[in-house]
C-alpha cells in the first residue's frame, strides 16, 4: 500500500497543519489534556490511511522496520494489549509483550528500575498500561524513548479516546454529516465515571472538538468537579440522554456493583442499563458506543449492543488499530529520521 | 561526655541585636548563664562572659516544633529547632513507657525531644496506652497519630482520662470513614489527575467531634493540623466559647493548595492532602485573627524509594523542618502577622502547650536562642537539603530567613 506508507511518513493534508514536527510538538503520548485541538485532528487525519490499508488483504508496510516496540503492561488486558501489538506489527516494527501484571513486578523502586531496563534495552517506544494514576508520566520521565500511555489508573487512557473519535467522525461521514469536528453534537457517557480513564480522556477529547459532552452515574461514582472538567453531570439516565447524538456506556466493574458504591448490578441495570426503551429517548438514530469489554445485561442490554445500525461497538475496536498505528507512526518520526521531524522533542 | 558537654560553662552575653520579645520587637541584648536566661534588654556582660556581636540580627527563641515524625538533627539546627515534640508514629509506635523514656533523652546533647505518647495501644485506635506511666517517662502531651480515633468512646475516654493527667491531646482531624483510601481532596485537580479524593468536609466532621468530646471532658484540645475553612470556623467558634482547643498547621496549607499535586508531584502528598485554593485563603486568614496558635514542620523526611512511586503508592509527608522559618516569614512579609506573632507560632505557643520552661525570651527560662537574619535570601533545592531526605514541596523556591546561630541552654549548636 503505497499510498498509506507515504502518507504515514508525511501526514495527510499538509497545508492544514504546521510543517514537520510542530503538528504535533510532543516526544510522549500520555494524555488528552496536554494536546491541543489541531493536534488532536492531526492524529486523527494521520489515522485515516492507515484505516484504509487495514482494510486490504495485504496489511503489511514496513514503515517502522527495524524498530523495537515495547508493550509492557503492569494491567491485565486483552484488547488493547492485542490492538498495539497488531498496529506494531503491521507497521513493520518487532514488538515484545510484557506482561509484568503476572509476573513478580511489584510498585515500589521496581517500577523505576522496570523503566530503567527497558530503556536500556533500547526500545524505539513503549506503550505502558498501568493501574496507577500517573505511573506512565513517572515511567516516561525515566526513559529516552517515546511513551504512549495505554491507560493509567483513573487518570487517562489516549488512545480509546482517540479511537471514539475516529469511530465518530466515520459514522458521521457516512450519514452524510461529515465536518471539520464535533461542534454541535451531543454525546452522554454513562457509567463510572469516578474511576473511568476512558471518561476522562473521552471528555477532553470531544470537548476540544467541540462537542457537548453529559456525564451520567450515581452520586457514588460521579467525580467531585466534573463540571470543570467542561462536561455537564447527571444522575438521571433519561435526562442525560434525552436529545443525545451519541451514548457511550462504560463498563461497570463487577466488585463496584456488591454493595460498595451500588448495591446490586440488577439496580444498577435498573437506573442505568441502556435498554431499547432508554434510547428512545435519545436522538432517532443515535449512535451507541462501549469501550469493551461489556457486561451485557448490566450497562448494556445485548439488543442495544448488537444493533447493527448504530451500535459502534466493534467499529471501535477497528478504529483503534488504525489510530494506534498512526501514534505508533509519529511519534517514532524523529528517530526515523523523517524530514522536518527531526528537531522533535 | 555527654553531660557533662551540654551544660553551659562560662556566661554567654549577646549584644547588638533586635530582641524578639512577647512584647515587641526591641534593640538589645541577652545573657545566658547556667543554661537559663539571666538577663534580657539593656545587658552588661561579665568580665568572663563569652561575647557575640548579632550586628543587628535577630535575637529569638529557639524554635519549639510540634509534632514531628523523625528526629533529624541537621535539618533541625538548620531551622534554628531547639525542640521537637516527636510523633508516637515511629517504628514501634511510642506506646511503653520504657520507649518514651528513652526518646526523651535521644536528642542529647543538642536538641530537646517531647515525645507525644500514643493515645492507644500499637496507634490502634481501640485501648489505651500507659499515658499515666509515659507521663512519668517523659512525654510531654499525648497523641492520636497519623489517624484519627474512629471511635468517640475510646476518644471520649482518652480526652477525660488527659484532663486527669493535665496533659494535651494532640489529634488528627480527618474522619476516616470519608477520608478511606483517597490520597487527595476531593475537586477538580484530584478529578483531572484520576486520584482518590476526599471531601474537605472529613476535616470538620472530626473537628466538630472531637471538640464536642473534649468540652464534654474539660480536656486540652490541639488539633494539629487544621486546613479547611469549615474546620477553622469549628475552631474559632469553641474558642470563642472558652473551650481549651488550640490548632496547628504547616507551611504546606498556608503556601500551597492542590495545584501542586499537577504532574502527580509526590513531595507535594501529605497528610491532610493539600486543599482547595480557597481553603488556603482561609487558613492565611485564620492565622491572622488568632484562630491558629502554632505553626509546626511537620518534619517527615522520605527517601526516593518512598516518594518516587505513582502518587497514590507514594508515602505522605514532607520534610519541612529546613523551611518552617522562612515560610513563617513570608506571612509576616505579607503583613498578615507581625514578627512578634511569628515567634508565638513557632516557639511560646508550642512550649505552652507542652508545658516547657522554653519558647520565649524571658529572664529564667531556658536558654535556647537563635540568631536569625531575617532578610537573607536563598534558594530552596532538595538536593542540597540538611534533612535525612529532600523531599520539599518548595523544591526551587526563593525565600527569606535564615538562622545565623543556635544555642541550647546557652551552649552554641553546630
Amino acid at each position: 500500500m503505497t499510498s498509506a506508507e507515504q502518507s504515514g511518513a508525511t501526514g495527510p493534508n499538509l497545508q492544514r497543519y504546521p510543517a514537520g514536527a510542530l503538528a504535533f510538538p510532543h516526544r510522549d503520548l500520555l494524555g488528552i489534556a496536554a494536546l491541543e485541538r489541531h493536534e488532536i485532528l492531526y492524529l486523527l487525519d494521520s489515522a485515516e490511511p492507515w484505516v484504509e490499508l487495514n482494510r486490504q488483504p495485504s496489511k503489511h508496510c514496513d514503515l517502522l522496520a527495524g524498530l523495537t516496540i515495547i508493550n509492557a503492561f503492569f494491567e491485565n488486558s486483552t484488547r488493547t494489549l492485542l490492538s498495539f501489538e497488531i498496529a506494531g506489527k503491521r507497521l513493520g516494527a518487532d514488538v515484545v509483550n510484557m506482561h509484568a501484571a503476572q509476573s513478580s513486578v511489584k510498585k515500589g523502586e521496581t517500577l523505576i528500575d522496570t523503566a530503567v531496563t527497558l530503556n536500556a534495552m533500547r526500545a524505539d517506544a513503549i506503550v505502558i498500561r498501568h493501574g496507577a494514576s500517573g505511573a506512565v508520566d513517572l515511567i516516561a520521565s525515566k526513559v529516552d524513548c517515546p511513551v504512549l500511555n495505554a491507560g493509567d489508573g483513573s487518570h487517562e487512557h489516549p488512545t480509546q479516546a482517540l479511537l471514539d473519535a475516529l469511530t465518530l467522525r466515520h459514522a458521521l461521514r457516512e450519514r452524510g454529516e461529515a465536518a471539520e469536528d464535533f461542534t454541535g453534537l451531543k454525546v452522554t457517557i454513562c457509567g463510572d465515571i469516578l474511576h473511568s480513564r476512558v471518561a476522562r480522556s473521552n471528555t477532553l477529547c470531544l470537548t476540544a472538538l467541540g462537542a457537548s459532552v453529559r456525564l451520567c452515574a450515581p452520586p457514588a461514582l460521579m467525580p467531585a468537579g466534573a463540571e470543570a472538567l467542561g462536561a455537564q453531570p447527571f444522575h438521571d439516565f433519561d435526562a442525560a440522554l434525552a436529545g443525545a447524538d451519541v451514548v457511550m456506556m462504560l463498563r461497570l466493574q463487577s466488585e463496584r456493583m456488591e454493595g460498595q458504591f451500588i448495591p446490586s448490578a440488577r439496580e444498577y441495570h435498573h437506573l442505568y442499563g441502556l435498554t431499547r426503551a432508554r434510547l428512545a429517548h435519545a436522538e432517532p438514530g443515535a449512535l451507541v458506543m462501549h469501550p469493551g469489554p461489556m457486561n451485557r445485561g448490566v450497562e448494556i442490554d445485548s439488543d442495544v449492543a448488537d444493533m447493527l445500525d448504530r451500535s459502534m461497538i466493534t467499529r471501535q475496536v477497528e478504529m483503534g488499530v488504525a489510530i494506534r498505528m498512526a501514534c505508533l507512526d509519529i511519534l517514532t518520526r524523529r528517530s526515523r529520521g523523517v524530514a522536518g521531524w527531526e528537531s522533535a522533542r | 561526655m555527654g553531660e557533662r558537654a551540654m551544660k553551659q560553662q562560662r556566661p554567654l552575653t549577646i549584644t547588638n541585636g533586635r530582641l524578639a520579645l512577647p512584647s515587641g520587637i526591641v534593640a538589645g541584648g541577652i545573657r545566658l548563664v547556667d543554661g537559663l536566661i539571666e538577663a534580657v534588654g539593656e545587658v552588661e556582660a561579665g568580665p568572663d562572659d563569652e561575647r557575640v556581636d548579632a550586628k543587628g540580627q535577630l535575637i529569638a527563641p529557639g524554635l519549639v516544633d510540634l509534632g514531628v515524625f523523625a528526629i533529624d538533627k541537621p535539618a533541625f539546627h538548620f531551622g534554628g529547632i531547639t525542640r521537637a515534640a516527636l510523633m508516637p508514629d515511629q517504628s514501634p509506635p511510642l506506646d511503653y513507657p520504657a520507649r518514651v523514656g528513652h526518646i526523651a533523652k535521644s536528642g542529647k546533647p543538642d536538641l530537646w525531644v517531647h515525645p507525644l505518647a500514643a493515645a492507644t495501644r500499637g496507634l490502634e485506635g481501640r485501648e489505651l496506652a500507659e499515658i499515666a506511666l509515659m507521663k512519668q517517662g517523659g512525654a510531654r502531651g499525648i497523641a492520636t497519630g497519623r489517624r484519627w480515633i474512629a471511635d468517640s468512646g475510646v476518644m471520649l475516654k482518652l480526652l477525660q482520662y488527659a484532663a486527669m493527667l493535665d496533659l494535651v491531646v494532640v489529634s488528627h482531624a480527618e474522619d476516616g470513614g470519608l477520608t478511606g483510601e483517597a490520597v487527595a481532596t476531593a475537586g477538580e485537580m484530584a478529578t483531572r489527575l484520576g486520584l482518590p479524593g476526599a471531601p474537605a468536609e472529613a476535616e470538620a466532621l472530626a473537628v466538630a467531634r472531637d471538640i464536642a468530646l473534649a468540652e464534654l471532658a474539660g480536656a486540652r484540645l490541639h488539633l494539629r493540623q487544621v486546613t479547611t475553612r469549615a474546620g477553622l470556623d469549628l475552631v474559632r467558634a469553641a474558642k470563642a466559647r472558652g473551650l481549651q482547643v488550640t490548632a496547628g498547621v504547616t507551611p504546606a496549607h498556608f503556601m500551597l493548595s492542590d495545584l501542586a499535586t499537577a504532574d502527580f508531584r509526590t513531595f507535594a502528598r501529605l497528610s491532610p492532602p493539600l486543599r482547595c485554593e480557597a481553603d488556603r485563603q482561609a487558613v492565611i486568614a485564620a492565622i491572622g485573627d488568632g484562630t491558629i496558635d502554632v505553626v509546626a514542620s511537620g518534619h517527615d523526611p522520605r527517601g526516593p524509594e518512598e516518594k518516587r512511586l505513582p502518587f497514590a503508592d507514594a508515602a505522605e509527608g514532607m520534610a519541612g523542618a529546613e523551611t518552617l522559618l522562612a515560610m513563617v516569614l513570608t506571612v509576616v512579609r505579607d503583613g498578615v502577622i507581625d514578627m512578634v506573632r511569628a515567634f508565638d507560632l513557632m516557639a511560646a505557643a508550642p512550649a505552652r502547650l507542652l508545658g516547657v520552661s522554653a519558647g520565649a525570651l524571658e529572664q529564667g527560662l531556658e536558654a535556647d536562642i537563635a540568631l536569625i537574619d531575617p532578610e537573607k535570601p536563598w534558594i530552596v533545592d532538595s538536593r542540597m537539603m540538611e534533612a535525612s531526605a529532600g523531599n520539599t514541596p518548595f523544591d526551587g523556591q526563593g525565600v527569606q530567613g535564615r538562622v545565623t546561630g543556635l544555642w541550647k541552654g546557652g551552649v552554641a549548636i553546630g
